[in-house]
């Protein structure tokens, strides 16, 4: 048996402090994935701080402003902020994507924190018999040559091609979510677009935060166009998969005018994509199933695949052009 | 004496499983579950190279681990008899050659499960490694010279099948494949094993208690009579527990190294993988050829499957061809590639669920090529006699079958593909023949007991797999005996209960019920009807099916609805019907869910399934429920499983015939015609996934 140290702090401060002090040391939430690699021989903490008990475990809703804003604690489960009336009301993308992931136990498990911290689930990452990057920096990566059904299309590096799993990850990319961070040095907000970041030659780091900094919530703003969101998330399986594809969508229309859009990707790089330049080929022009495929072109143009991943290209395609003329009454039925 | 035909009472009756309650509760000890007192707990090491040597074991840092007890190697396991014929898939840790990645280089004994892994991880292995060859292209096909599984001919030719194609108005002439599948039964592999050094004791999650006593005994140097192997609880099969595993065999290794101390070991699922055998990766060229009618005039089927190169075995892909339909030239054969992997092994069906998914893909090519409805030409095809062997059927009603099952499915009839279209969704539907054939296992014996209150005790080493075996045979004993369920005390999967086969290819039941009703039949000649308390008969089958006589099979047809999402290229089945002769089914809950079962994996293997081999390493990587997908409850529509009302006395004397593995065999195909109904794109590569049929 491998020991360690099992915390529980009493409040944030406490476990910033217990992790930051530790290079060893992790924090855990539910545990749905770090549980895991503690058996796999992923992950092998001195010390695990439980932020569970912390105080982080409510969603707040501040209507004071022109547009809700909704401030949830880290340990807020999956399953509970996926019910909440205000996020379904405001934010149904959010809600959607959650309820796209996992099955129904892992949810009530799964907290919104950790959500957005889970590793990623390539095959290589989850064998220490094969070489892997992202698990041990400089061994080589097994992927690019290997099993690739589930790899990168977009930014990805020589060094690792790996994926983000989480599927809250894309929604909150697609509605500007803030992260709220605690390190020893206070608190800070992350714009969600700068949480994740691509591998370039350190896959071993799936985030800009630094070792220690724990995070404490996420803050949503309302907007016309998450009021008119959804995530479809493409996967064989009918559920309890991890997408080969997924797209979260808000739109906002002027008669048939494109006023505002936001595109995030799931299944498409190291991190959650945000289609930025699909978007801002979109705003302004008429909502069209041509104008869709265009402006995702365009997001595409650095797209570099195998014979495995080139399956990706046409999906995304179709299920963003699916997606928003969805959310604009152009479509059939929601899947 | 030999059985003869029993009337049904409780047969065809609903009787409640009769290891429900204890499965449901959380009751039910499964094989690692069996308690028992200052255990040890197993953990595999396993080879990361594909083929080589093992140079040297260091197992110093994993003895200093706390709660490591022993490290077993090839030079410290306990050795097996010397022999030259041993089977290398049994011959765990006992010498250095490595022959494939995952292979046991050695086992860690500890304290708890935790330190058993992490003791493991700390084992230092060196390898001399070699060069390998893992992929259909890495090495030469030869044709098995002792037959293929389940007892059939690698090849088979009657006719002149060139000229017969030649000779085709129609001709349909393609490559089909399938790819790796695993047994993933919810309970994985595992035993506790106990040597108090005269006895192993093994309770051991095994389709075969006696086969199991039987491989153990002579590979460990013990007698019969030393081992005793017992399995109350069997969380599914499906083939992978039909026989040892390493695992298995592990197991009996380390309890034969600390005498007197039990051991445990669970087998993850990552290690299934590599040690609890698998369905090899099929290739079946196949050509059919037939009268502008439809009229088959050759079928040629050429199987080709990979095996490891130091176990043998042939998946009968191209059986069911050489069977299935009327055509005066057929021929098939079957080849193996052998490679440095894992050995394949049994998985329900093998040999018909890939080889009909090829074969009854052709044929609905052949109908759209014909201009036929599929059912038609099937019907059309209908032989006499069975075509293979010449002899009449038992009672072959597939034509049946197609009607019935039509019928309730709302098949209209068609020509070529529908390509009907509901909102955003492609709809299509399809269907596929089913066949399986009837084994019969003699050497089955039974012994019944008269006990008070007119109770009897009836005794065979059957297992119980989730099948419902305990369920099914006091069913029969019951009819067999005239008596009620409840005058029946069922005893089963123990070693020390008198011998029986094991619970595959669809033989459990036949075979064990028929030794029940045998001996049930031979008390009430030796004793009367009503026998003293005590008095006890033990009988051993020798025959029942006149297999001279007979061509006996089994037969379906499958029915499937599919959806394809024209954006996305998702695929979902909404509606799978199956409709089945099998001779009674004894049990319509038990039975129902056995085809559902079947129903329901061949699903899963349309859609999802599919273990991928990396080249470079050797092993599959596709390792674990998240990245080797298996139907999930959302992708169980309404799937249904009905049956002809008949009995089959030539089959068994209760009149019923197998039903584990038909369920599977036409499904895939039925499920792959319907997406090409629905979107005009032939598959002809498991599984089904979205990437095929995006625009």
């Amino acid at each position: 048996m491998r020991e360690l140290t099992y915390l529980e702090p009493d409040d944030t401060t406490e476990a910033v402090a217990a992790v930051s002090g530790d290079p060893e040391a992790a924090y855990l939430g539910g545990g749905t994935n770090l549980v895991d690699h503690l058996k796999l021989g992923l992950a092998t903490p001195s010390t695990l701080v439980d932020v569970t008990g912390l105080p982080m475990d409510t969603v707040e809703v501040h209507t004071s402003g022109a547009e809700p804003v909704m401030r949830i604690g880290a340990n807020v489960r999956n399953s509970d902020l996926a019910a909440h009336p205000v996020l379904r009301a405001h934010l149904p993308v959010v809600s959607r994507a959650l309820l796209a992931g996992a099955s129904g136990q892992i949810r009530n498990q799964a907290t919104t924190g950790g959500n957005l911290l889970q590793r990623t689930r390539c095959v290589y990452f989850q064998d220490t018999t094969t070489p892997c990057n992202k698990r041990e920096p400089g061994s080589g990566c097994s992927a690019l040559q290997g099993y690739g059904r589930y790899n990168a299309v977009l930014g990805a590096s020589d060094a690792c091609v790996a994926t983000h799993p989480s599927d809250l990850a894309v929604a909150l990319a697609a509605v500007d979510a803030v992260v709220l961070v605690q390190g020893v040095d206070g608190e800070r907000r992350v714009p969600f677009a700068d949480l994740h970041r691509l591998p370039g030659d350190e896959p071993e780091r799936d985030t800009t935060l630094a070792h220690g900094e724990l995070v404490t919530g996420v803050e949503l703003t309302a907007s016309p166009a998450s009021r008119t969101s959804t995530y479809a998330k493409v996967r064989d399986r009918a559920s309890y998969a991890f997408a080969l594809v997924s797209v979260a969508g808000a739109l906002d229309l002027d008669e048939d005018t494109v006023r505002d859009v936001r595109i995030a990707w799931g299944g498409i790089a190291h991190k959650p994509w945000r289609a930025t330049v699909a978007e801002d080929a979109l705003r302004g022009k008429r909502l069209t199933e041509d104008a869709v495929r265009e402006a995702v072109e365009a997001e595409l143009a650095d797209a570099s695949t195998t014979d495995q991943s080139a399956y990706k290209l046409p999906m995304v395609r179709n299920t963003t052009a699916h997606t928003l003329l969805t959310l604009a009454g152009q479509a059939g039925d929601p899947r | 004496m030999t059985a003869t035909p029993i009337t049904a009472r409780s047969m065809g009756t609903s009787l409640d499983r009769q290891d429900g309650r204890e499965k449901v509760t959380g009751h039910a000890t499964y094989a690692v579950e069996h308690p028992v007192d200052d255990v040890l707990q197993v953990w595999m090491v396993q080879a990361p190279v594909a083929r080589g040597t093992v140079r040297r074991v260091d197992a110093g840092a994993a003895l200093a681990h706390p709660g490591v007890v022993r490290v077993l190697d090839h030079e410290s396991a306990p050795r097996m008899p010397a022999d030259d014929d041993r089977d290398l898939e049994y011959s765990v840790l006992q010498d250095d050659r490595i022959r494939f990645r995952g292979q046991v280089v050695a086992l860690v004994l500890a304290e708890s499960s935790e330190a058993a892994r992490e003791g493991a991880r700390l084992v230092r292995v060196d390898y001399a490694e070699e060069p390998h060859a893992v992929t259909m292209d890495d090495a030469e096909a030869y044709a098995p010279e002792s037959g293929v599984n389940g007892g059939h001919e690698t090849d088979y030719a009657d006719g002149d099948l060139d000229a017969a194609i030649h000779d085709s108005a129609v001709v349909v002439e393609q490559t089909y494949t399938t790819p790796h599948e695993f047994n993933s039964p919810m309970e994985p592999h595992g035993a506790t094993a106990l040597w108090d050094g005269a006895m192993l004791t093994m309770w051991d999650s095994t389709q075969a208690v006696h086969a199991m006593r039987s491989t153990f005994a002579p590979l460990l140097g013990l007698g019969e009579e030393q081992v005793r192997v017992l399995a109350p609880y069997v969380g599914g099969g499906f083939g992978s527990k039909g026989g040892p595993k390493a695992p298995d065999v592990a197991a009996a290794l380390a309890a034969l190294a600390v005498e007197g101390r039990p051991v445990r070991l669970a087998t993850t699922r990552q290690q299934m993988f590599s040690l609890a055998g698998y369905r090899t990766q099929t290739v079946s060229h196949v050509r059919l050829g037939a009268d502008a009618d439809g009229r088959l005039r050759g079928v040629g089927h050429e199987a080709i499957s990979q095996t490891s190169g130091f176990k043998e075995f042939a998946e009968q892909t191209a059986s069911a061809a050489r069977m299935l339909y009327a055509a005066e030239a057929r021929s098939s054969t079957h080849r193996v590639v052998p490679l440095d992997v894992s050995v394949p092994s049994w998985m329900r069906a093998p040999g018909e669920m890939p080889g009909m998914f090829a074969h009854e893909v052709a044929m609905d090519e052949l109908a759209v090529a014909a201009g036929i409805d599929p059912v038609e030409l099937r019907v059309r095809n209908e032989p006499d006699v069975d075509p293979e062997t010449g002899k009449p059927f038992n009672d072959r009603r597939l034509v049946e079958c197609l009607r019935k099952g039509g019928e309730r499915f709302g098949w209209t009839g068609r020509t070529g593909p529908t390509r009907a279209t509901d909102g955003d969704w492609w709809v299509g539907t399809g269907v596929a023949a089913s066949t399986y054939p009837t084994l019969w296992m003699p050497g089955n014996t039974c012994r019944i007991e008269v006990l008070d209150g007119g109770r009897y005790a009836v005794s065979i080493g059957a297992v119980d797999i989730g099948q419902g075996a305990r369920t099914v045979l006091t069913q029969i004993s019951a009819d067999a005996l005239g008596v009620d369920p409840s005058a029946v005390d069922l005893a089963v999967a123990d070693s020390d209960l008198p011998v029986a086969t094991v619970a595959g290819g669809s033989a459990g039941t036949g075979s064990w019920g028929t030794a029940i009703v045998q001996t049930a039949q031979q008390l009430r000649a030796d004793h009367g009807a009503d026998p003293e308390v005590g008095v006890h008969t033990t009988s051993t089958t020798e025959e029942y099916p006149d297999m001279e006589a007979h061509a006996l099979h089994s037969f379906g047809a499958v029915y499937a609805e599919v959806r394809v999402h024209r954006w996305t290229g998702e695929l979902r089945v909404p509606r799978l019907h199956g409709t089945f002769s099998v001779g009674r089914v004894i049990n319509p809950v038990t039975g129902r869910s056995q085809l559902l079962g079947g129903l329901v994996m061949g699903l899963s293997g349309a859609l999802f399934e599919e273990g991928w081999r990396d080249p470079r390493y050797g092993h599959v990587v596709t390792q674990d429920l998240a990245s080797y997908h298996v139907a999930a409850h959302a992708d169980v529509k309404d799937v249904q499983a009905f049956w002809l009302d008949e009995e089959d006395p030539l089959a068994t004397p209760y009149g019923g015939r197998g039903i584990g593995e038909i369920g599977i065999v036409g499904t895939a195909a039925a499920i792959a015609n319907a997406a090409y109904d629905a979107t005009g794109i032939r598959v002809r590569d498991l599984p089904l996934t979205a990437d095929r049929f995006l625009g």
